[in-house]
């Protein structure tokens, strides 16, 4: 039985615009369109899609704080809608840009304040935080007022915050935003540990795909309200990434080469990027043909960036 | 894992806990704190003042002394400054609908309202609860009432019969802004009015301002279980038992609120902000 | 106010117009209000109409007086502004400030632009309207004649003018006090409950009448709803009411630019 089940779930929203000076008029948008999809316990789920896809509003509908239009939400064996305050003890939610914690109060104090909402007993909280100051190293900053803490101290605590009452799932929406790399890769490190040693599945909406690539077992990918890819990161590569591109050094620098079955997309110096279909010519066949017009110095082959699928993914979609 | 919904037990620990992180968090500014505070409190006797200063004019206003003013005064700004300290807290819905905050309070094993009380509160709000007890406490040794028992418990019975429907107007008032979050304001008339209003015997009302009264229950504040303390009749002839019927309509406005409320929460995960 | 005319009007008059319209854009908390002040209106005229009571008149003032008192001060309630919206002292109070003092105009006079464009929609748009309930509900007294219309308009131009003054000094505290919020609330409490607002001064006892004379908020509220009620009719005594507003304008638009020389000393110095 999967821990999360969504059945052919949509959401309407009705929009007033005005025309002229007082009448409205009433549109609707769906920003759900249809969506289902099975999460089991223990995966860790990369949700992504370009801006207004529907992304918020499904987490939305499964935290409970919006009810579908249509379709059936089931987490945990809970219906979100019914009941909420019950799912509430089971998840925990991370908003990267918003944050749950007391802004003029000690980080300490955050914690044990939502200690008393979730009623945790004290022994097995302090045991728990104990254990998170230790894993994210939140130690020299527990007791300073989180509107003094950095972006990365700051997200440590949202994310320990919202582990403290042992919940089943967390989701968090976009939990590396403006972070530095260090502290990305420090948050990324903490899921996946919790992830592994606490069991918790994670699903994660994000803009950085590098968080999708190093953490998600799964991504699933959303563009105007429908799911167009649901799979592992390197099928979407493999299934959509057909491009790869060859990085050559020249002994000298030259205009863009004229190779066939490649497109040279940049050239900077004696260096030159060139795009080729891995199935209509090998990098073996490619090297080759360069070889027999200019002397080469170096070169590497770049398999396809995620970056470049989503937009290829996102690009058909709105052709569609 | 402890039970989904909390005790009566565990919602006052986690109340209380709120309050005294956001009367922490306020301490941060310390002299900003103090100014609220004194100001509310000077606030609460602008209120009495104004009263003082009619009666400079007047022995009786509609035939009611001033100490008997200051009772209906008393009683109902003590039961008003309590739903203030309390459940005041509600009105701040519309603020963060409007900011996109009010998630975060339907995220946690708690309702929404808890929630709104503990964190909006606010300790400067409890100057006029001191304000008022001292109004209610010299006007009770002024009026001309023979004090027993009955009588004592009748006051006690208004103050929390107050509290309940002025919390009750709160609740429901502020609930507009679940439907319509740019007409909150219009929830002032109710609560600020309301009090300004039970302040006053309802015999200088006009008759659709005095039925309106009985409606939106501020009547059964201070005016009927007053006229029963002290001794008084209605000019407009209201039946007897109305007097004390305060627990009856408390009890109704409490059951009103919590549909509201109910269903403005309803309305918002429908229908999203 | 030279600075007004040397080719920095349009410069004004667009602020101006820009903050009226901003303010038109605010139907529901506009409607929101005029409910307010109306519920608030009936309630505080039939009060004082008790006090009346057999006597009929108090300080001057009879029943029609009264009411129209109590609903033509309900409508200036919004344009005073007694307790804000205080932007000025919230941008001093997060640092914004500063980039306004390093602009080529005269902060006093853009923040009276700005503000006359909101007392302008809010006189009209929540001023007009609790009144026209009143009229229907009351006996109402309206002005005598066309000079004494037009000297309640000149009246509400400079109370409104006496108005912003004190609440640009006020804000100014911001740069000493930090977070000015209390100081705010209680300065407006005082300011209400002098400026006749709260209870006519008619109403009040001898002493504390004086008090009020000797105060600037009298002639905010007070003195402008007497000239509206024609309580002064003869020419000179129009003129010392009108002179005793503009005296006041004089000397509180002067203490605020003193105050904010001081400000700006600060602000240069402490770096804010």
């Amino acid at each position: 039985m999967a821990l999360i089940r969504l059945e052919a779930v949509e959401r309407e929203f009705a929009v007033h615009q005005r025309v002229g000076r007082v009448r409205r008029r009433r549109q609707v948008v769906r920003a759900v369109d249809g969506i289902s999809f099975d999460v089991s316990a223990g995966e860790i789920v990369g949700y992504i899609g370009p801006n207004g896809a529907g992304k918020s509003t499904t987490i939305k509908m499964l935290t409970g704080i919006l009810m579908p239009t249509a379709g059936t939400v089931r987490v945990d064996g809970l219906d979100p809608q019914r009941a909420r305050t019950e799912l509430a003890m089971r998840i925990g939610v991370v908003f990267g840009q918003r944050n749950q914690l007391w802004w003029d109060l000690p980080l300490r104090d955050s914690f044990e304040l939502l200690r008393h909402v979730y009623r945790v007993p004290a022994a097995r909280h302090a045991g728990r935080l104990a254990e998170f100051v230790d894993l994210l190293d939140l130690g020299p900053f527990l007791d300073t007022p989180v509107r003094q803490l950095s972006l990365g101290q700051k997200m440590r605590g949202e994310i320990t915050a919202a582990l403290l009452h042992d919940p089943s799932i967390l989701y968090l929406d976009e939990p590396t935003i403006g972070l530095d790399v260090v502290s990305k890769s420090r948050v990324r490190e903490f899921l996946a540990r919790v992830n592994r040693e606490l069991g918790v599945t994670v699903i994660l909406t994000t803009h950085d795909l590098s968080d999708v690539e190093r953490l998600c077992s799964r991504v699933m990918v959303i563009d105007l309200g429908r799911l167009v890819y649901d799979g592992t990161v390197d099928d979407l590569k493999a299934r959509h990434g057909q491009y790869r591109t060859l990085v050559v050094d020249l002994e000298a620098p030259n205009g863009p080469l004229a190779v066939d079955g490649a497109e040279v997309v940049r050239v900077e110096g004696p260096r030159q990027w060139l795009r080729f279909h891995r199935d209509r010519k090998t990098a073996a066949e490619l090297i080759a043909d360069i070889a027999r017009i200019t002397p080469v110095v170096d070169l590497t082959v770049e398999e396809p960036r995620i970056e470049d699928v989503i937009a290829l993914l996102y690009g058909r979609a709105e052709k569609d | 894992m402890a039970d989904a919904t909390p005790s009566i037990a565990e919602q006052a620990t986690i109340w209380r806990k709120l309050v005294a992180a956001r009367i922490r968090a306020d301490w941060q500014y310390r002299t900003s704190f103090v100014l609220f505070t004194v100001s509310q409190f000077v606030a609460a006797f602008v209120d009495i003042a104004v009263v003082l200063v009619l009666f400079t004019n007047v022995d009786r206003l509609a035939g009611w002394s001033v100490a008997e003013v200051a009772f209906l005064y008393g009683t109902a700004s003590l039961a008003f400054g309590l739903a203030d300290v309390f459940v005041s807290e509600v009105e701040f819905v519309a603020h963060h609908i409007r900011h996109g905050s009010f998630d975060r309070f339907l995220l946690r094993p708690v309702g929404p309202l808890l929630l709104l009380s503990g964190h909006e509160f606010a300790f400067r709000r409890a100057g006029k609860v001191f304000q008022a007890a001292l109004v209610l406490a010299v006007a009770v040794t002024q009026v001309d009432v023979g004090w027993d028992a009955a009588r004592v418990a009748m006051v006690v019975q208004m103050v929390v019969v107050g509290f309940l429907i002025f919390s009750g107007i709160w609740v429901v008032t502020s609930s507009i802004a679940f439907w319509a979050v740019e007409i909150r304001e219009v929830a002032n008339s109710f609560t600020y009015g309301g009090n300004f209003l039970a302040h006053y015997p309802m015999e200088i009302f006009s008759g659709w301002l005095r039925r309106l009264a009985t409606i939106v229950p501020l009547a059964f504040v201070s005016y009927y279980p007053a006229l029963w303390v002290l001794g008084r009749n209605d000019p407009h002839g209201s039946p007897a038992w109305l007097r004390f019927a305060g627990p009856l309509v408390a009890a109704g406005v409490v059951l009103v609120a919590r549909a509201v409320w109910s269903s403005g929460i309803r309305h918002y995960r429908s229908t999203g902000s | 106010m030279a600075l007004l005319a040397a080719g920095r009007f349009p410069l004004h008059w667009a602020v101006a117009h820009r903050s009226f319209r901003r303010y038109s854009t605010y139907r529901g908390a506009t409607f929101a209000g005029v409910f307010t002040n109306t519920v608030f209106g009936f309630i505080q005229a039939y009060v004082l109409l008790a006090v009346l009571g057999q006597r009929g008149e108090v300080g001057g003032f009879d029943a029609a007086d009264v009411v129209t008192f109590t609903f033509v001060t309900q409508g200036l309630l919004a344009a005073v502004a007694a307790f804000g919206p205080f932007e000025l002292a919230d941008r001093i109070t997060s640092g914004d400030v500063v980039s306004d003092l390093y602009r080529p105009f005269d902060l006093q006079s853009w923040w009276l632009a700005q503000d006359a464009g909101r007392a302008g929609f809010q006189l009209v748009f929540r001023g007009v309207p609790p009144f026209a309930v009143a009229a229907l509900a009351f006996d109402v007294r309206l002005p005598a004649d066309a000079g004494v219309w037009a000297a309640f308009v000149l009246s509400l131009g400079l109370a409104v003018t006496i108005a912003f003054a004190w609440r640009f000094a006020i804000s100014l505290t911001a740069f000493w006090l930090i977070d000015a919020r209390g100081f705010v609330q209680l300065t407006g409490l005082v300011f209400l409950f002098f400026s006749g607002f709260v209870v006519p001064l008619g109403f009040f006892p001898d002493g504390l009448r004086a008090v009020a004379q000797v105060l600037p908020f009298s002639a905010v509220v007070q003195l402008p709803v007497e000239v509206f009620l024609s309580k002064h009719r003869a020419p000179a005594e129009l003129a010392l009411v009108l002179a005793r507003q503009a005296a006041w304008v004089l000397v509180i638009l002067v203490a605020g630019r003193a105050v904010l020389a001081r400000a700006w000393r600060k602000v240069v110095v402490q770096g804010g």
